[in-house]
């Protein structure tokens, strides 16, 4: 039943990309090829698209155009031919660089820091009206603030990516250890096991699920954002590589990150995603 | 006897004056509450709810205060929660992260720090296998049925070997059959082991299986102990002949009269004036109302088990 399920269900996904890539086909044919004016030619060789189509550089990409332009991307993605064209992998790396480094300084902090204010009820209530104003603020809304204390735009990139991941985090860590059942640390309570102990095999295994579940939306929010901020602070990333791409009109490249993006932001979650079956238990 | 005065003058567990408040402008739950527990005893605790029965086991655990007296084991005042004491939760409680003998592992680990990872598991097995539940020992908590889980917690109590055991109503949330199975279990390991217990339960059948004296308690709030029953029969008892004995019924409609209509009374009659014992009661040797041989025999019997007990 579940097998049949899941079967038809790959089949309708297959049916609904085949519709997709057909309306893309015909709304990207041209009616009839029009010779590109002298601007268009020029700036078509500029692009070094002249021999393939001006119809990439110029406009939508048809699907097989967009097919060749990934594969052609995809064969060769950590090529650097200076700072205006490096391949997609390079620009990936950079962003995931920026974000694994903003997010792992969020954790740092904010797990920690959520275990103490989840521990203690004193600390919840200060801290929490902070928490609760600093949390709705869109973290680029930092950016100015962190461009003029910081000074370098690399740092503040990375900088925004904390303080947008350090939220969730720090509350799903104080909810999930504030949440721990009475039952469990009485049991350790009566056991006489010390705070460290206490800390670690029962308050983070029995908190783990709430964590997890809360650096799964920071990471997701985080992804979202560093493509903002590369738009931003330029130089290298994906976002500045789709911001590039624009400025040079080349829409196929635009439409290539994107959904470069979305590959990336769906494995990021799909490793969270495992990471949480993992620590998840029954009871 | 000379073994008798040693025993009175020093009880392995004194509750002395207990009384709960849980806010100022209501009555105490439970009020001027005194008992002893001797080693080996097994006793029991019988009342309705909001008795605060809970809340006397948790004080002698340590998990909670009491407004004002003070219980003492072991000549030692109650502080907090210690692994002298082992204690069987209502709910079972075990950890469903960790496997069964993760669960009792931890238990023993905490009760022996120093010991090497297999003396841990070997020490954890045998409890195991006392309960009946070495095959499922690799199992998490939510892959066994509430009968062998609260088996489990039994386990983990007892593997900590504490001097005694605490249990909150162990078998409330069990069917009548699983319950009896475990009932029977307990009734081995505690002759086994001369293990001392104090229990919570709202099964007077439990209680005159199990326990060698049964602490009835009034209604709350200011909910008082009002009589402590000696179960006057042999200790050997078992659930398929208990019932054939004519002790049974005598002792059984006391209890059970009892919570129907004094613990009623008592409440009524108005709060302790304070210096009142809990009378002593031998229902299941007395023919009629206040005989004396009962309460002799009754004690005859404790002492005997006392002098045999390991301490």
């Amino acid at each position: 039943m579940t097998k049949s399920l899941r079967l038809r269900g790959a089949v309708l996904s297959l049916a609904i990309l085949a519709v997709f890539l057909l309306t893309w086909q015909i709304a990207t044919t041209p009616a009839k090829t029009t010779a590109p004016s002298g601007a268009d030619r020029e700036y078509a060789e500029l692009m070094g698209n002249s021999a393939t189509g001006a119809a990439l550089a110029n406009g939508v990409p048809t699907p097989a155009q967009f097919a060749s332009l990934a594969w052609k991307q995809l064969s060769d993605p950590f090529y650097d031919r200076g700072p205006n064209d490096k391949g997609i992998g390079v620009q990936l790396a950079y962003s995931l660089g920026r974000v694994a480094l903003g997010y792992a300084i969020a954790a740092l902090i904010a797990i920690p820091l959520g275990f103490f204010i989840g521990m203690s009820p004193l600390l919840y209530a200060a801290l929490d009206p902070y928490i609760q104003l600093l949390k709705p603020i869109s973290p680029l809304a930092w950016m100015p603030i962190a461009l003029y204390t910081i000074k370098d735009s690399a740092t503040s990139a990375i900088f925004v990516i904390f303080i947008c991941s350090v939220w969730p985090m720090l509350i799903n860590t104080a909810f999930g250890v504030a949440g721990v059942r009475k039952d469990w640390l009485n049991v350790a309570r009566t056991l006489e096991v010390g705070p460290l102990r206490k800390a670690f095999l029962v308050i983070l295994p029995a908190a783990a699920p709430t964590i997890i579940t809360g650096m799964r939306i920071s990471m997701g929010i985080a992804w979202l954002v560093i493509v903002a901020a590369e738009m931003l602070i330029g130089g290298t990333g994906i976002g500045y590589f789709v911001w590039n791409q624009w400025n040079n009109l080349s829409l196929g490249n635009v439409i290539f990150a994107v959904l470069m993006i979305g590959v990336i932001g769906m494995l990021l979650d799909s490793l969270f995603a495992n990471l949480q079956k993992k620590v998840t238990y029954a009871e | 006897m000379p073994n008798e005065v040693l025993r009175r003058s020093a009880p392995f567990l004194k509750i002395e004056g207990l009384s709960k408040r849980y806010r100022d402008d209501l009555p105490p739950v439970f009020e001027n509450i005194n008992f002893r527990i001797d080693r080996g005893e097994f006793v029991c605790i019988i009342g309705h709810s909001g008795c605060g029965k809970s809340t006397i086991l948790n004080v002698v655990a340590g998990l909670e205060e009491a407004t004002s007296g003070v219980a003492v084991i072991d000549n030692k005042e109650i502080t907090g929660p210690g692994l002298d004491r082992g204690v069987v939760f209502q709910n079972h409680s075990l950890l469903p992260w960790l496997t069964v003998e993760q669960n009792i592992a931890f238990a023993v680990r905490s009760r022996h720090p120093d010991w090497s990872r297999q003396k841990v598991a070997e020490h954890g097995a045998r409890f195991l296998e006392m309960v009946g539940l070495k095959g499922a020992s690799r199992k998490k908590p939510s892959e066994l049925s509430g009968g062998m889980k609260q088996r489990v917690g039994i386990a983990r109590a007892f593997a900590i070997e504490p001097q005694m055991l605490l249990m909150d109503e162990p078998f409330g949330a069990l069917d009548a059959l699983t319950r009896g199975v475990i009932q029977d279990e307990l009734l081995k390991i505690c002759a086994a082991t001369r293990q001392t217990v104090f229990m919570i339960t709202h099964d007077v059948d439990e209680a005159i299986l199990l326990a060698d004296k049964i602490m009835l308690m009034s209604n709350g709030p200011h909910a008082r102990l009002a009589e402590i029953v000696v179960n006057t029969l042999p200790r050997e008892r078992n659930r398929e002949t208990i019932h054939h004995d004519p002790q049974f019924y005598r002792i059984r409609n006391h209890l059970v009269d009892f919570l129907v209509r004094r613990s009623k009374l008592i409440q009524a009659a108005g709060p302790a004036t304070g210096e009142e014992a809990p009378v002593i009661a031998t229902p299941g040797v007395e023919s009629g109302a206040g005989g004396d041989a009962g309460p002799r025999a009754g004690r005859v019997k404790i002492v005997a088990r006392g002098a045999g007990s390991p301490c």
